[in-house]
């Protein structure tokens, strides 16, 4: 079988499942990325405390590539500058671009991530910008030079699967980017599912960080995100919608 | 074979005075052309393709495939409900109107070939005027302007001017004429152009090569490119077409699904559409096209490509056309087709009693049913006709 | 001057070296920002904090 090789941004990686590192002790990372067998994990932006508190990149085992992302931002302008702040943290070029202005849902905003991924694509960043479903806007991603698109499944950390479902499917079949689904997946059958889909790539956090076991749902989202992977490039088989075969009502008239 | 004095140039070359475009599509269509391989697909590909909801164009490749013959009244059936998805029970009716018939190229299966001694002629705006009111006084709303392909003959400014006459008189207003550059297109989409159609006639290149013997028409790139010059030229819609016939008709008709699916996907709000002639008659067939390798389609092998096209991209809009008899345009609107010609004559000057000198036809028509007879066709197959849906803003 | 929101004596000739070392952050886990412009780590040695200048001091942490 040929070797199914993930390109993101120039780099090849074997897994499609990127991790988030967010509400959950720092002291699970390792273990929860080495379940889940990830290649990617995505980072906050803070400001530090001062003295005492240990470096999450410690916890993080090596040759894993960071995402950093632009929470906290609720603009292009802010998203531009927390992104400039991270790679000055010096961990590469990739960015996951995340804004938000508005603070009950925690939806994207989508015209303002087209521009900070405009600006950001100029300065040289991967970015991968966090989007609301939306066709034409994946369109703007594309030409602002985006690196993939990262369409929501649900509102964030709400575990409710694929809300978005037609809609993720429109940008798989239209876009020519990878499509990473972010955001609501909730169970590893959900991930599974979007990646028979022909997702790209799968992230998730909530429903790592907040499971009874963090580091065994890691590899439970592991195994079906890979098994969506085989699925999707074996080619679903066909449900037989009816038995017998019908006359030709519809070409009975051509001559040959 | 006459002999042209003219030089035979490379036909991928651009000549003075062309212009060039940025694009990828092209090697992206030529290359798929050529590794298309018919005979590979099978009757679980095709089963697989008529199952999915949103079609790959490996799926399009194996509905045009040998494989997919058994399967015919399947995917009539298929294409049926997605015509009605994307365009409920209206059938589109329009006319073409000859305005000229002189022609440079020497493309060697063509009745309007500079080589051919046919009575050319073209029509004045006098002319045009009087036939424009003719074809309108029969209810219609939409016309194709076509013109022989000669620059000198027709230049852009008559074909402006004829434009500009049709938009008084019609709706919708197409064009079929020579290729020609954006600024060009855009100049006629102001004097009142909505779409501009061009025939690939094939995409395969060689066989191009040995097809169009001589003049502007030789040079391939150029001529596959129109449809992008056009829209970038402000077009609302652009038609693809290859003349079914002139070589590998699976591989023909999947290079242009193909071209219209690309200039689709990066022309997002393009309105696409397809026409889908046969190379006729039977004579130029036998003598001139078989020796060089070309094969008649079938009426059955028509319909598959209409189909697959219809599957493929199922909001685009398709023409049939005159070229087929009646019994068969009746029964493909409503399943793959969704436009059609009536009172079509393809010769110069011959809707109104008033013009007097006739231009000779481009090709024999086989359904010379006229408006009303169409729109009884229409309706008796439970479908509506539709004049026009567009309104200016 | 401001580190990360918080108002504090500025003493002279405070350079973002020693305001690190002053405040207590590790030098390799953080970025700094002086009145919104980033200071490379190779010119901390070398920037004055000035008396109303407006310091972020940013370290990475877990998110999704």
């Amino acid at each position: 079988m040929k070797q199914d090789v993930f390109m993101l941004g120039g780099q090849e990686f074997s897994s499609r499942f990127i991790l988030g590192s967010g509400k959950y002790n720092v002291e699970l990372i390792q273990a929860a990325v080495e379940q889940a067998g990830a290649q990617i994990i995505t980072l906050a932006v803070r400001r530090a405390n001062s003295a005492g508190e240990g470096n999450i990149l410690d916890y993080i085992p090596q040759g894993v590539t960071l995402l950093p992302n632009t929470s906290g931002a609720r603009n292009a302008q802010e998203a531009v500058r927390i992104a400039r702040l991270s790679r000055e943290l010096g961990c590469g070029n990739f960015v996951k671009v995340e804004i938000m202005r508005d603070t009950k849902y925690l939806l994207p905003d989508n015209t303002e991530t087209v521009r900070a991924t405009e600006i950001l694509t100029k300065e040289g960043f991967v970015v991968l910008p966090y989007m609301y479903p939306d066709l034409n806007t994946a369109r703007d991603l594309v030409d602002a030079g985006a690196a993939a698109v990262m369409p929501l499944a649900a509102p964030i950390g709400s575990n409710k699967g694929l809300a978005t479902r037609e809609f993720i499917q429109i940008l798989i079949d239209e876009i020519d980017l990878p499509v990473i689904v972010d955001a609501g997946i909730g169970r590893p059958s959900q991930a599974c599912e979007v990646m028979e889909m022909g997702a790209a790539a799968v992230m998730a956090n909530t429903a790592i960080a907040t499971a009874g076991n963090t580091p065994q749902m890691a590899l439970a989202f592991k195994k079906a995100i890979e098994a969506g992977r085989e699925a999707y490039l074996s080619g679903l088989g066909r449900v037989r919608e009816r038995g017998g075969e019908a006359s030709s009502p519809l070409t009975g008239f051509l001559r040959d | 074979m006459q002999s042209d004095k003219r030089e035979q140039v490379n036909h991928m070359e651009y000549m003075e005075g062309m212009e060039q475009i940025e694009s990828d599509i092209l090697d992206k269509v030529i290359e798929a052309h050529s590794q298309y391989q018919a005979e590979s697909y099978t009757a679980q590909d095709v089963q697989m393709a008529l199952q999915h909801d949103n079609r790959t164009i490996e799926d399009f490749a194996a509905l045009l495939s040998p494989a997919a013959e058994p399967f015919l009244e399947e995917m009539a059936e298929k294409a049926k409900q997605e015509t009605e998805k994307h365009f409920g029970n209206s059938v589109y009716l329009f006319t073409p109107i000859y305005i000229s018939n002189y022609c440079e190229n020497y493309c060697i299966y063509c009745g309007f070939n500079c080589h051919n001694r046919i009575h050319r002629m073209k029509l004045n705006t006098e002319e045009i005027e009087k036939e424009m009111a003719a074809i309108a006084g029969s209810g219609l709303e939409e016309i194709l302007i076509l013109t022989g392909e000669s620059r000198a003959k027709s230049d852009v400014k008559y074909i402006g001017e004829a434009c500009k006459i049709a938009r008084k008189y019609f709706r919708m207003v197409g064009i079929e004429v020579y290729p020609m550059n954006s600024d060009e297109y855009a100049y006629l989409q102001k004097c009142g152009a909505d779409y501009v159609t061009v025939f690939q006639e094939t995409y395969d290149s060689d066989r191009y090569e040995t097809l169009h013997l001589a003049g502007y028409k030789r040079v391939f790139p150029y001529r596959f490119h129109a449809q992008e010059r056009a829209l970038r030229g402000g077009m609302r819609g652009v038609a693809f077409a290859a003349l079914l016939g002139l070589s590998d008709f699976r591989q023909d008709a999947f290079a242009t699904g193909l071209h219209a699916y690309y200039i689709q996907r990066k022309y997002p709000y393009a309105e696409i559409s397809f026409s889908c002639p046969r190379l006729r008659p039977i004579v130029t067939m036998e003598k001139v096209v078989e020796p060089l390798g070309g094969k008649e389609v079938s009426e059955r092998e028509l319909m598959q490509i209409m189909c697959a096209y219809r599957l493929f991209m199922p909001f685009a809009g398709m023409t049939i056309s005159t070229r087929e008899r009646a019994d068969f345009r009746n029964h493909v609107i409503g399943v793959a087709a969704t436009k059609i010609s009536a009172g079509v004559s393809t010769g110069i000057g011959s809707h109104s009693d008033e013009v007097q000198e006739q231009g000779d036809n481009q090709f024999e028509i086989a359904d010379s049913r006229d408006v009303d007879e169409v729109t009884r066709a229409i309706r008796r197959q439970g479908l509506q006709p539709v004049m026009n849906d567009y309104v200016y803003v | 001057m401001k580190i990360n929101g918080v108002q504090k004596q500025c003493p002279a000739n405070l350079t973002v070296s020693a305001m690190l070392e002053q405040e207590g952050y590790a030098r390799e886990g953080v970025a700094v920002e002086l009145n919104m412009e980033i200071v490379t780590k190779d010119a901390y040695d070398t920037t004055v904090i000035k008396e109303d200048d407006v310091i972020e001091v940013v370290s990475f942490m877990g998110g999704g």
